[in-house]
């Protein structure tokens, strides 16, 4: 029950993160389709910071002094720098769709083709094959909190609750769920949010009273663009070993699902990311899951063939979205470009 | 000479050149890439960053190097075989792009069709013996078999778009990863895996394994040695049935007025619910053919295992149709263009320290660019009319009168939507 819990977190909180990315893009009025692009150059850049500190000698020095919590700061640190460089790959596409009232849908299109396209240009300019690996040692060596790290003897019993969220987890995912309390709190609660919700409902409106639409959308499409670099990262660490190949298996995308499903709204994307977690965790390791810790492999037992799990979250998604697309309500003023003429 | 003139004026010219524009662009973007790279990495000199550009500029006429180790260019029937060779199953996903744009929807479902197509092609040219049938007969019948998967896969989004007003990009997605797990899942349990060839793990039977291939109309003795086979010439029979069915009949008009507006077309008594999803699965049975031609050739291989990654064709459509600007007869010189590209990126990896992923980040930029044509042309025919404008009286009003272009139709519609909402 414990690594289910653990397992499905590790899916849903990238999803989830991601998906509030596009909230926050869609909400000021802007489509962000390029949300996988914008993962994927994340993830490149969080991995090439940690190599980067990895040749400086940091890792091994931390590792030799036994000083784990200088390890997740360097974590946190190369989160920051996934952040700041998604945020800078989104001004490709606020400039785009803001500036130029270009077609959004196209705009990050071509940002999805232009990030694995540059990514990989580099990793096999600079590593002669197709994937980015860490200079040495793997991301659950360097990064996993185990419980004797907090204290806990070894062979304590903490419970299914403390040895899911305690034990072999990554500091990643508390970050990822502040950093969504924050900012949801942020869209909902402040003058701020309010006004950058205001520019995707009724820009013209928002003008009148003097906000300035340009400026807000380009506040939402950063933000956006910083939340999915994260999020592009912190699935690169928890589930891709802390690599880079020029792919994030389709995350970006199934988090704009998420969004959609989730109708624009954090709480209930965080619902529907932890349902679609679920998901994609029963796909990735059916085979070795067992709920009640009898021992017994169930699913792998009833003998499915494992392409069906994996084909589960997307048919699910688009299942879920047959009943629910009836009643989403998209943010009206999504997709149009603002026009200060038009009324 | 007065038609030269109007011509010059004419909205078509201005999107040739918006398109040339883009395509300018985007080589630039790749130079500057190549030269920065070039410089700043050690092992690569500056005439090495400068080969790199040669090559991908004239890649499709490289003929490898010479005894002195410097680039030789002239005519290469491999490469230049190869190039239409590989352009079929682009222009045909650019066509199938192109095709539902023209009815205001954004079909990034290709590559899903594409799969759906190369599934059912393939399911038919090796199940079917060819000692009970003629092997060109299995041949059309896998074709057309292709293009039906791929019409019915795409219209799934084009129900869900018709029926619940699904956005039909999410739906193309969703649906393009179904079909990624559902073919691999299909070729899992099929009899069809290659296991005579011991060495090679993981991949589908060729077609010629049941005799079956794409004739070839003797392209193959022009570019003897590649892999060209009928493929282009039916890719652009296909080109130019689509055109005739888009721009002279009276089915083209109701696709475009829906792509126009939607609700607008509901009015003036034309059923959009039936066209959305017919035009969503004439774009499915192109991009189904591409799929079918490209594995029909009989020197292709599939990896059946396909879960993991769509196929890059698909997503190439996109770039193609946009750069012809969704003409079904543009897409063929797109098409060729992006698969000369493609082989330039080859060459760039078997000839110098670069690799063919920096042509991807060129495809990207001529989207990207591609994404403002409609401003380009904007600017284009403001600075046309002020020239008219200062020499006698312009024609007034002209581009007004013009038919608006997919994106102007898909924003319309859009407003439209919301007023509805």
């Amino acid at each position: 029950m414990a690594f289910l819990i653990r397992q499905t977190l590790i899916y849903a909180i990238p999803l989830m993160i991601v998906a509030l990315a596009g909230i926050f893009s869609e909400r000021s009025g802007t489509i962000n389709l390029a949300l996988e692009g914008i993962m994927i150059f994340g993830a490149f850049c969080g991995v090439v910071f940690v190599r980067g500190m990895q040749n400086l000698g940091w890792f091994a020095q931390a590792k030799a002094d036994g000083n784990w919590m200088a390890l997740q700061g360097y974590l946190l640190l190369a989160m920051l720098g996934a952040a700041i460089l998604g945020a800078i790959f989104s001004l490709l596409l606020g400039f785009a769709a803001i500036k130029l009232k270009a077609d959004q849908t196209i705009g990050g299109t071509a940002l999805n083709m232009l990030a694995p396209a540059i990514v990989l240009f580099l990793i096999r300019l600079t590593a002669k094959q197709n994937t980015l690996l860490l200079v040495s040692g793997d991301s659950a060596s360097w990064f996993l909190i185990k419980k004797t790290m907090l204290g806990f003897d070894k062979n304590q019993d903490i419970g299914v609750l403390g040895e899911a969220f305690l034990n072999k987890v990554y500091l990643t995912t508390y970050v990822c769920i502040i950093v969504f309390v924050i900012l949801s709190v942020l869209l909902y609660r402040t003058k701020f949010g309010l006004r950058l919700r205001a520019c995707g409902e009724n820009p013209q409106a928002a003008d009148s009273l003097g906000i300035n639409v340009f400026k807000m959308r380009y506040a939402g499409v950063l933000i956006s663009g910083a939340l999915a670099g994260m999020g592009g990262f912190v699935f690169s660490v928890t589930t891709a070993n802390c690599s880079s190949n020029g792919d994030v298996a389709g995350f970006g995308f199934l988090a704009l699902a998420v969004m959609i499903f989730g109708n624009w709204k954090p709480l209930n994307v965080a619902g529907g990311a932890l349902l679609f977690g679920l998901f994609k965790c029963i796909a990735a390791c059916y085979s070795t899951l067992d709920v009640n810790g009898d021992g017994i492999y169930t699913l792998a037992n009833i003998g499915i063939n494992s392409n069906v799990y994996r084909l589960l979250p997307y048919l699910i998604t688009l299942l879920v979205l047959m009943f629910t697309s009836k009643k989403s309500r998209a943010p009206k003023a999504e997709g149009i470009p603002y026009d200060k003429g038009m009324r | 000479m007065k038609s030269r003139e109007s011509f010059r004026n004419s909205d078509s010219f201005r999107t040739l050149i918006s398109s040339l524009i883009s395509i300018l662009i985007g080589l630039l973007a790749g130079a500057v890439i190549i030269f920065i790279v070039g410089l700043t990495n050690s092992s690569i000199s500056f005439s090495g960053a400068v080969e790199g550009i040669k090559i991908v500029l004239f890649g499709v006429f490289s003929t490898g190097r010479s005894a002195g180790g410097a680039l030789s260019f002239g005519f290469n029937p491999v490469n230049m075989g190869n190039l239409f060779f590989r352009a079929a199953p682009l222009v045909l996903t650019g066509l199938s792009v192109a095709v539902a744009n023209k009815t205001g929807l954004f079909n990034i479902g290709a590559p899903g069709q594409y799969l759906a197509g190369t599934c059912a092609s393939l399911f038919i040219a090796l199940s079917i013996p060819s000692s009970r049938m003629a092997p060109g007969l299995i041949w059309l019948l896998a074709l057309l078999g292709g293009m039906l998967a791929g019409a019915l896969w795409g219209s799934i989004p084009g129900m869900l778009k018709a029926m619940l007003n699904m956005n039909e990009v999410i739906a193309c997605i969703m649906t393009n990863w179904i079909a990624a797990n559902l073919v691999t899942w299909l070729f899992d349990i099929s009899k069809l895996k290659n296991t005579a060839e011991g060495t090679k793990t993981g991949y589908i039977y060729k077609t010629t394994y049941n005799g079956v291939a794409t004739p070839k109309f003797g392209l193959d003795k022009i570019f003897a040695g590649s892999q060209i086979n009928g493929g282009i010439i039916i890719a652009m029979i296909l080109c130019v049935i689509m055109y005739v069915v888009m721009e002279k009949t009276t089915f083209g008009f109701q696709l475009k007025a829906c792509g126009a507006n939607r609700y607008a077309a509901k009015y003036a008594g034309i059923k959009d619910r039936r066209n959305i999803i017919l035009s969503m699965a004439m774009a499915g049975a192109m991009a189904g053919a591409a799929g079918s031609l490209y594995y029909l050739s009989g020197n292709t291989e599939f990896f059946w295992s396909t879960y993991q990654s769509l196929p890059a064709e698909g997503f190439t459509g996109i770039a193609v149709a946009l750069l012809a600007v969704n003409n079904p007869i543009g897409v063929i010189f797109s098409g060729i263009f992006m698969s000369m590209l493609n082989i330039s990126g080859m060459q760039l990896t078997y000839l110098t320290a670069y690799n063919e992923y920096i042509t991807d980040v060129i495809i990207a930029v001529i989207v990207y660019m591609s994404a403002f044509s409609l401003i380009i042309r904007t600017m284009l025919a403001g600075r046309k009319k002020n020239i008219a404008g200062a020499n006698a009286n312009a024609e007034p009003g002209k581009r007004e009168q013009t038919l608006p272009d997919a994106r102007e139709m898909a924003s319309s519609s859009a407003a439209v939507k919301e007023k509805e909402a």
